[in-house]
């Protein structure tokens, strides 16, 4: 198996290699981060125009896991697009393919501190998700258990190598950054270390997703 | 600056002049007063060696023309590659200008000067500036340059050689073409080392297609150079050159002053730390390179115009024209690898211009003895070498059409014609140039996207400007080509005193409790703490070896060609007797390696099977030839394990014998490996961000970089990946792979030895590894080949560690 299999607060849960996470016992594919419409924030902030193909890579590798898990549920936690005028850029081409995408089953979209309220997309807004014996919201909250959260694109060395990774204890767990645009923070960073003060898990990302114990 | 009086007069020179040099007891040199006489060409270069008054011969005609006092504004600008230098030259400049009381200003504009002074200097530019090509590319991008070039005659670049080698120069040309449009008038002289082709030099300075003269200033007495000879023969492999400390230390003692080079920062901080180990007398001896703090370097430039050192161990931060004083020996240790920057460092002595520079070259290993005898040929017959330069690179033009864009609208048939005067794009196509401009103004993207973002619009008279006038703060930070690889500080844990700086690549292999060399003290790395690298001091005598900034000069295509002829002599009665019993017993065993054939030699050695390739082709391609072959005997089955690669060859072990090198060496399956294997390669990756960064599509500074989290950052090699899925015939791509092919990757050389050979491979079977293959057993940077492995590499280190803590995977 290339995934990683774990239980938080005894709901069974898989970390895949793409960094996206799976809940079996109610098919729900949850990915946090995703931040489309960064190229075009970029270009319209600084003048710098990076390749503008981020959206559709995102969507790709997205549209690749819902195939690959036949999740009913899709859950976004957070930073779904980079700005209000982010998520108004998408081109129709995009547009179509996300309501593809969302088409015979459930989409939720997590408020993020990046996201700009609800946006003309379809999929119902929460600020946070009851599921299971978890709560899913983007900002992990100090204290929290059986909590699921992003917004900090966790990432983890390695042999010399750098992945992005999950994090996760016995109370909470923290998904890396799904979009493709994304850099990282170290698992040893102060947020990170004031959240896992205890010994956790990080579960690197590519191939393979590779759980090592960070004591 | 201008002593040793030994010619006369041929022209008068303005009485003023003429009594302050008598005054002096000096008289001018020829090249001098030559200068003063083609003091109205449109272009001049001079070749002068070192320590010839050169400077001071470029700024003679200003001196002269500005003595009259009825000059307005800006009249000579001065362009050093140095910062430091364009502060040496004002205080050299000042001397005569208030010893003949000429109504002169000169002020220098450096990324050191102040924002008032800098402010003033652009409402009235003194008669004299001198500054960097990135501070003169920043002053083009104002809309006042118009105003502060207007009544512009003069332009001296000076140390253009060096310039002239790297994208700086590049830069520096394009701005010249602005000016010289701003400035009709304009003059332009160059003032250079002794080069090997300078009519390609003086392409590059006259706007093209005008000429531009050449003056020869008198190249003094041939210079003492010699090999040292040491009791010891020199060790078979390695860089170091540890046997010849005491030899050394001896030298030093019998000089007045000595310049230790190396090759490498790495290597010369290795030397430095031995020196000190064997300097019983604690002579005065210091450490100088581009890896030290700027505080470090400053304590040893000061220490040694002072005369206070005996030696300095230095790599080729020293290269540049800075007046050191009295150096008389100049060392080299290690092979000079090239020929040019030998003779260059040489002129490093004795800077009194009638004596002769004294050298000494310490081979580092048995082979370099061989490489050093061939320089030392090279250098009497003055062969020099140098890697014919390709067109202008396409990234500093992305760059130059951004600063353009900055100083104000333009029009882009205009610029054209203008960028075409400079030399290295007087054949640019109008295709090229519209890519590049695509590329700036819309990303030139094969999606069409970024339509309401476009950083450069076209109005309705045809003239482009930025879409948004205030990214131009954020262009015009972001100006130059010097790349800094990411380096971090370095510093004493608690002392907070900066050591210096080493590469993060280098930081990541560290963990806390390894030690390496750093301002000649082995130091303990601790861990990183914002940036920094955080050491403590350490008691152990050898250090993990310091691999930072290894910038590993490969052997010129002319050098390598003399040591394939000295090979192949009848005998080496100029050789050591070590080494020609050496390269006699080659002879023997095998074969001498040839420049028309490719030797390849396969052995069976300690229960690997190991195949040696001869290329000749310098330390890069001989590094991409293995990555090349190695990849085809994955694909074979030959079960490839690790190579290395030296200037001269690779040698590459496995598990099964390669009884057909020809399958692997097929030159058209080469080429298409190439392509395949440079996509997702690291070399790629770094060559594409130094090009992004210099065409404007990554930024090193910006004013938000400050507020913005670090997880907001994202890669450059995720801008590659996206780019080579989506669009793999971008233009950035596509500078990105010409410039991989003559740096790192160096394909050329692979090319140049694929046609030289014409497909001859010489085989050879043998029971053992020949005289020759048996060094390369000993070369540290042997490179292990993960194929496949890379990810179970990993996958088993995450089981280690689980089993170190007691869990079940």
């Amino acid at each position: 198996m290339n995934t990683h299999s774990f239980t938080l607060q005894s709901t069974h849960l898989i970390a895949r290699p793409s960094g996206a996470l799976f809940v079996p016992e109610c098919a729900t594919l949850v990915v946090s981060d995703l931040h489309l419409g960064k190229s075009d924030r970029i270009a319209r902030r600084t003048g710098i125009l990076v390749p503008p193909f981020e959206n559709r890579d995102t969507l790709l590798r997205l549209e690749t896991e819902i195939d690959a898990t036949g999740a009913e549920t899709v859950i976004c936690l957070g930073d779904s697009f980079d700005d209000l005028a982010a998520g108004q850029s998408l081109d129709e081409e995009e547009t179509l393919w996300l309501a593809r995408l969302q088409a015979g089953r459930d989409w939720i979209w997590v408020e993020g501190n990046h996201d700009p309220g609800p946006l003309d997309l379809g999929g119902s807004h929460r600020t946070e998700v009851a599921l299971a014996a978890l709560t899913f919201r983007h900002i992990a909250q100090i204290g929290a258990i059986g909590e699921v959260s992003g917004h900090y694109h966790p990432k983890h060395r390695l042999g010399g190598q750098s992945r992005s990774a999950f994090l996760y204890d016995k109370d909470r767990l923290i998904l890396p950054a799904f979009g493709t645009y994304t850099g990282g923070l170290w698992s040893d960073a102060p947020p990170l270390k004031t959240l896992f003060q205890g010994p956790f898990v990080a579960v690197l990302t590519g191939r393979k997703a590779i759980a090592v114990p960070v004591l | 600056m201008a002593s040793g009086c030994t010619f006369a007069l041929m022209t008068k020179l303005p009485p003023a002049f003429e009594t302050w040099f008598t005054a002096r007891g000096w008289s001018p040199h020829p090249h001098q007063i030559a200068m003063v006489e083609k003091s109205q060409a449109k272009a001049l270069l001079m070749i002068a060696p070192t320590g010839g008054g050169k400077t001071l011969s470029g700024f003679l005609p200003s001196l002269i023309e500005l003595a009259e006092g009825t000059h307005q504004g800006l009249h000579t600008l001065y362009i050093s590659p140095l910062k430091a230098l364009a502060a040496d030259i004002k205080r050299n400049l000042l001397k005569p200008v208030e010893e003949m009381n000429l109504p002169i200003r000169i002020e220098d504009r450096t990324g050191d000067t102040s924002h008032t002074a800098k402010r003033r200097q652009r409402a009235d530019p003194p008669h004299i500036l001198l500054t960097t090509p990135e501070s003169l590319a920043l002053l083009i991008s104002y809309e006042d340059a118009p105003r502060i070039f207007a009544g512009l005659q003069r332009v001296i670049v000076d140390e253009i050689h060096a310039l002239s080698e790297s994208k700086r120069g590049d830069q520096l040309m394009l701005a010249l073409s602005r000016l010289e449009r701003l400035a009709p008038d304009l003059r332009r002289v160059g003032l250079s080392a002794t080069v090997e082709a300078p009519e390609q030099l003086a392409k590059e300075l006259a706007a093209a297609p005008a000429p531009c003269e050449i003056l020869f200033a008198d190249p003094g007495p041939e210079p003492d150079i010699s090999m040292l000879v040491t009791e010891t023969p020199p060790p078979w492999a390695g860089g170091g050159a540890k046997y010849a400390i005491p030899a050394v230390l001896q030298e030093v003692k019998r000089h007045k002053t000595t310049l230790i080079f190396h090759n490498t920062r790495a290597q010369a901080e290795i030397f430095f730390h031995n020196l000190w180990l064997a300097n019983e007398d604690n002579l005065p001896i210091g450490i100088h390179h581009g890896s030290l703090s700027r505080e470090q370097r400053e304590t040893v430039e000061t220490a040694m115009t002072q005369g206070r050192l005996r030696a300095i161990v230095c790599t080729g931060s020293l290269d540049l024209g800075i007046d050191w004083g009295d150096v008389d020996l100049v060392i080299q240790i290690g092979a000079p690898k090239n020929v040019k920057r030998l003779v260059q460092r040489i002129g490093r002595a004795n800077h009194r211009y009638n004596a002769p520079s004294k050298a000494l070259l310490v081979p580092a290993n048995r082979f370099e003895v061989v490489e050093c005898v061939a320089a030392l040929e090279a250098a009497r017959a003055h062969d020099l070498d140098g890697e014919p330069k390709g067109s202008g690179p396409l990234d500093v033009l992305c760059q130059h059409i951004l600063i353009c864009a900055c100083a104000g609208p333009f029009d882009p048939a205009a610029l054209f014609d203008e960028i075409r005067t400079t030399g290295a794009y007087r054949n640019l196509s109008r295709a090229a140039f519209d890519d590049c401009l695509d590329f700036v103004a819309t990303g030139g993207y094969a999606l069409r996207a970024y339509d309401k973002w476009k950083r450069l619009i076209e109005r309705k008279d045809g003239l482009w400007q930025l879409r948004d006038p205030r990214t131009a703060r954020n262009i015009r930070m972001n100006i130059g080509t010097i790349q800094d690889t990411d380096t971090l500080k370095v510093r004493m844990r608690g002392a907070g005193r900066p050591l210096g700086e080493i590469e993060e690549g280098f930081a990541s292999t560290l963990t806390a409790g390894d030690t390496f060399l750093i301002g000649g003290q082995i130091v303990r790395y601790e861990g990183l703490r914002e940036l920094t690298v955080e050491v403590s001091r350490s008691a152990s005598k050898t250090p993990k070896v310091a691999t930072f900034n290894g910038t590993k000069f490969a052997t010129s295509t002319r050098l390598s060609k003399r040591i394939l002829a000295i090979l192949n002599a009848d005998a080496w009665p100029n050789l050591p007797r070590h080494t020609a019993e050496w390269l006699a017993l080659q002879r023997e065993v095998s074969t001498m390696p040839q420049s028309g054939h490719l030797l390849a030699e396969t052995f069976p050695f300690e229960g690997r099977h190991h195949l040696c390739l001869y290329g000749f082709a310098g330390r890069n391609a001989q590094q991409t030839l293995a990555l090349l072959v190695t990849r085809r005997m994955e694909t074979l089955g030959l079960d490839p394990l690790g190579f290395v690669a030296t200037d001269y060859a690779t040698l590459i072990w496995g598990l099964n014998e390669v009884t057909t090198p020809e399958f692997l060496l097929e030159p058209d399956l080469l080429r298409d490996d190439l392509e395949q294997w440079l996509s997702g390669n690291a070399v790629m990756k770094r060559t594409f961000r130094a090009a992004a960064t210099i065409a404007g599509l990554i930024q090193r500074n910006s004013p938000q970089a400050k507020k913005s989290g670090r997880q907001a950052t994202f890669s450059s090699d995720i801008l590659y990946d996206t780019l080579v899925k989506y669009d793999p015939d971008h233009l950035m791509l596509r500078i990105t792979r010409t410039e991989a092919m003559r740096g790192l990757v160096d394909f050329g050389r692979i090319e140049e030895m694929l046609s030289r050979t014409h497909g001859r491979i010489e085989h050879r079977r043998l029971l053992r590894p020949s005289p020759l293959a048996a060094p390369l057993f000993l070369e540290v940077g042997k490179i292990p080949i993960f194929g496949a492995a890379r990810e179970r590499l990993l996958e088993d280190e995450a089981e280690r560690l689980i089993a170190s803590v007691g869990l079940a995977p």
